[in-house]
């Protein structure tokens, strides 16, 4: 198997590197789309981490993780896609910040 | 027959909580019948136990029943248990019949109410209470009746509790009670730490063998019960609460605050008349708070405009004569006095009822007048209960009983000139203002206009009690009359009979004619100051010094007036100075932290999402850090 090859310190940082990217994309991002593709990245690169730590100890635990990871992904993703269609609807508008109705 | 008599309290008590658990899922006439019939049946037993007892009396003219022992702890023993007597038959066939009549009526009389369940709920436990009272065999029994009686009170004074000046007459009349309440708890502490225990008939035995007469013990202990019983019987300086009480409805004024509950002091220093001997400056005390008691009320009744007050400064004063009995010693005439007046007064409330009802809750008596052919039942009743409150001669039965009680004023071997005097003024006083109200309601010009008649279940009460308000006076007939003395007869199975002044002068007889004459002599003055000189009246109440005068015996001699600036203000400035102690200081920094902390929280709830998704990711971070660094 020359997936081990691939030591795990350089998978961790690889998935360490997207989950920044795609943290930094939901904080900076005012389009709610595109906070909803960060939200992507972000769970990607846990499942990054998992599926490294599972060739590691060649357990398939961490395979099976990434699929419930891609199960909850689309989930999510279908309920976002509806709220930010709701959104536009409701305010025209896709910047998060001027969604915001609340007071103080 | 004798020991059926746990039913008699138990029955009302039964009504109550049924009526309390689904009463107000009931139709109203279901309601009626458990309200008014467990009285009924409560006032036929009575009946025929008292039957019972006079043609068949038990050994010592006593019978005791324990149903079970309530307190049994380290030496001190307390039962529910009911002792009957002559005393308490005559208190408890009185209260039950009566309060059957007042029942019967009130199903009638609050018809229209919102609360007609409620209302017999606690009319139910009212009489269940007093019943405890009456026949509770020790002090603790007797207590939890008393207590349960001023709470009812409390209940119904406030029963229409959506305007609060019933609500705070009502809480007028449990704190000024609680006042003597609280004295009497603490009596009742005295005797029971002295005499170590508080079963009645022992405790006055004890007492008799353990106390001189007139030592400090008994008299401590005698005053404090004193006290209580003068808050309960609204007698000065704690009477200021019963007019007040008459914003209940009125079948509650005819029962609790007339017949039965305000006389449940005369009740508890007649049952205590053993320690009360041992105490004779209690007792002068008690006959000139009576006395004074009977003049004050008796004056400010003379300027009420509201029929209600002067019904209730009437009965201020009423009771006001049986203490005077009680404290001269002749304990069989308060008895009576107080079974003639539960009967007259309970009458004259339910006549008044009747009036207000038909003039859609008109109370002023000024705004009556002409009801005579209007309301013929009421009228004649009325007629017939004033008369007797007024001691009309020979055929009425307040004559007989506060004859009574002016002639033991005078001849008892406790009474003096001075009291008989004030009881005969108070006389005068009395026929004065009961037909001032009489002419001015039922004859004059007419105003107003009917609203509805009563009916036959109003009307009956009041015919049975205008006969007895006649009838009772006959059970103790004078000699002169050829009668016999029956009645204090059968109560001086229970009481000590009064003891004879040595040097008496004068006669019953002469004194009875003196107090005749005094009542028909009111009776007149009112007949020509109210009825044909009415412009004489109304000058005076023009002048100057006139209209001072009634002001100020309106308001009931400014009692009300004295305690707002003796003791309320005071209090209250008291309380605002008190009120940012140092103990208010740290809950007052834990309320201010709390708030503090309150509006930093809120002020992050922005709305704004990517602020949130900032603080899960601080959050997180801080964590994290702490499972790996700690």
């Amino acid at each position: 198997m020359n997936v081990a090859a691939i030591p795990m310190p350089y998978g961790l940082m690889l998935a360490t590197v997207l989950f920044a990217l795609g943290l930094v994309g939901v904080l900076v991002r005012r389009n709610v789309v595109f906070v909803l593709m960060s939200i992507e990245v972000m769970l990607n690169a846990a499942g990054l981490a998992f599926v490294t730590a599972g060739s590691r100890w060649s357990q398939a635990d961490g395979q099976v993780m990434f699929l419930m990871i891609l199960a909850t992904a689309g989930a999510e993703v279908s309920v976002g896609l509806a709220l930010v269609l709701q959104l536009y609807r409701h305010f025209r508008t896709l910047d998060v910040d001027s969604a915001s109705n609340m007071r103080g | 027959m004798l020991h059926f008599v746990w039913l008699v309290p138990t029955l009302p008590l039964a009504g109550f909580f049924m009526l309390a658990l689904v009463g107000s899922r009931l139709p109203r006439a279901a309601t009626a019948v458990i309200g008014a019939g467990t009285v009924g049946l409560s006032a036929l037993i009575s009946m025929l136990i008292g039957a019972a007892f006079m043609t068949n009396p038990p050994p010592d003219y006593f019978y005791s029943q324990d149903l079970w022992m309530w307190i049994n702890a380290s030496g001190f023993t307390a039962a529910i248990g009911l002792y009957l007597d002559a005393l308490a038959l005559l208190m408890m066939v009185v209260v039950t019949f009566v309060a059957f009549l007042i029942h019967l009526y009130s199903t009638e009389f609050m018809i229209d109410d919102d609360g007609y369940s409620r209302f017999f709920a606690y009319m139910n436990l009212f009489v269940a209470s007093m019943l405890m009272l009456v026949l509770g065999g020790n002090l603790l029994l007797l207590y939890l009746g008393w207590e349960g009686v001023g709470l009812c009170s409390y209940l119904l004074i406030g029963f229409w509790y959506s305007d609060p000046a019933n609500g705070a007459a009502a809480q007028k009349a449990f704190i000024v009670t609680r006042i003597g309440d609280t004295a009497m708890a603490i009596g009742l502490f005295l005797l029971v730490t002295k005499l170590g225990t508080l079963d009645i008939q022992t405790l006055m035995r004890r007492a008799a063998e353990a106390w001189q007469v007139g030592s400090a013990l008994p008299i401590a202990a005698a005053a404090l019960l004193l006290a209580g019983a003068l808050g309960k019987s609204a007698q000065l300086p704690l009477q200021t609460w019963l007019p007040d009480a008459m914003a209940g409805p009125t079948p509650v004024s005819a029962l609790i605050h007339a017949a039965t509950m305000v006389t449940a002091g005369v009740y508890l220093i007649a049952r205590m008349h053993g320690l009360f001997l041992l105490a004779p400056p209690v007792l002068t005390a008690v006959a000139v708070i009576g006395a004074a008691t009977l003049l004050v009320a008796g004056v400010s009744a003379l300027m009420q405009r509201d029929i209600k007050r002067v019904l209730a400064y009437s009965t201020i004063s009423q009771i006001g004569y049986m203490f005077l009995a009680l404290g001269v010693g002749a304990w069989t005439a308060a008895m009576f006095h107080f079974m003639t007046h539960a009967l007259f007064k309970s009458l004259l409330f339910l006549g008044a009822g009747a009036i207000i009802m038909s003039l859609h809750h008109e109370h002023d008596i000024f705004k009556m007048g002409g009801l005579r052919r209007k309301l013929p039942v009421t009228f004649w009743t009325f007629l017939v209960a004033s008369a007797s409150l007024a001691g009309f001669p020979l055929v009425t039965a307040g004559f007989y009983s506060k004859d009574l009680i002016l002639w033991n004023a005078w001849s008892s071997s406790r009474g003096s000139p001075w009291l008989w005097a004030a009881g005969l003024a108070g006389a005068f006083l009395t026929g004065i203002y009961i037909f001032r109200l009489v002419f001015t309601v039922f004859y004059g010009e007419e105003h107003g206009h009917m609203e509805k008649s009563p009916g036959l279940r109003i009307h009956i009460p009041l015919v049975v009690l205008a006969v007895l308000a006649v009838v009772a006076g006959f059970v103790e007939a004078p000699e002169f009359l050829g009668g016999k003395p029956w009645f204090s007869g059968f109560m001086e199975t229970a009481l000590p009979s009064p003891v004879k002044s040595p040097v008496v002068s004068g006669s019953e007889t002469l004194f009875e004619f003196a107090a005749g004459v005094v009542a028909l002599a009111a009776i007149g003055l009112a007949y020509i100051l109210f009825l044909r000189a009415r412009l004489m009246v109304q000058r005076l109440g023009l002048s100057t010094t006139g209209r001072l005068a009634a002001r100020y015996f309106f308001v009931g001699w400014g009692f009300d007036w004295l305690y707002d600036r003796v003791l309320i203000r005071p209090f209250i400035r008291l309380c605002g100075f008190a009120k940012d102690d140092f103990i208010d200081r740290v809950y007052g920094g834990i309320a201010f932290a709390i708030r503090l902390f309150h509006h930093a929280l809120s002020s992050t709830e922005t709305g704004r999402v990517r602020w949130y998704a900032a603080g899960i990711v601080f959050g997180a971070v801080v964590l994290v850090a702490i499972a790996v660094f700690l």
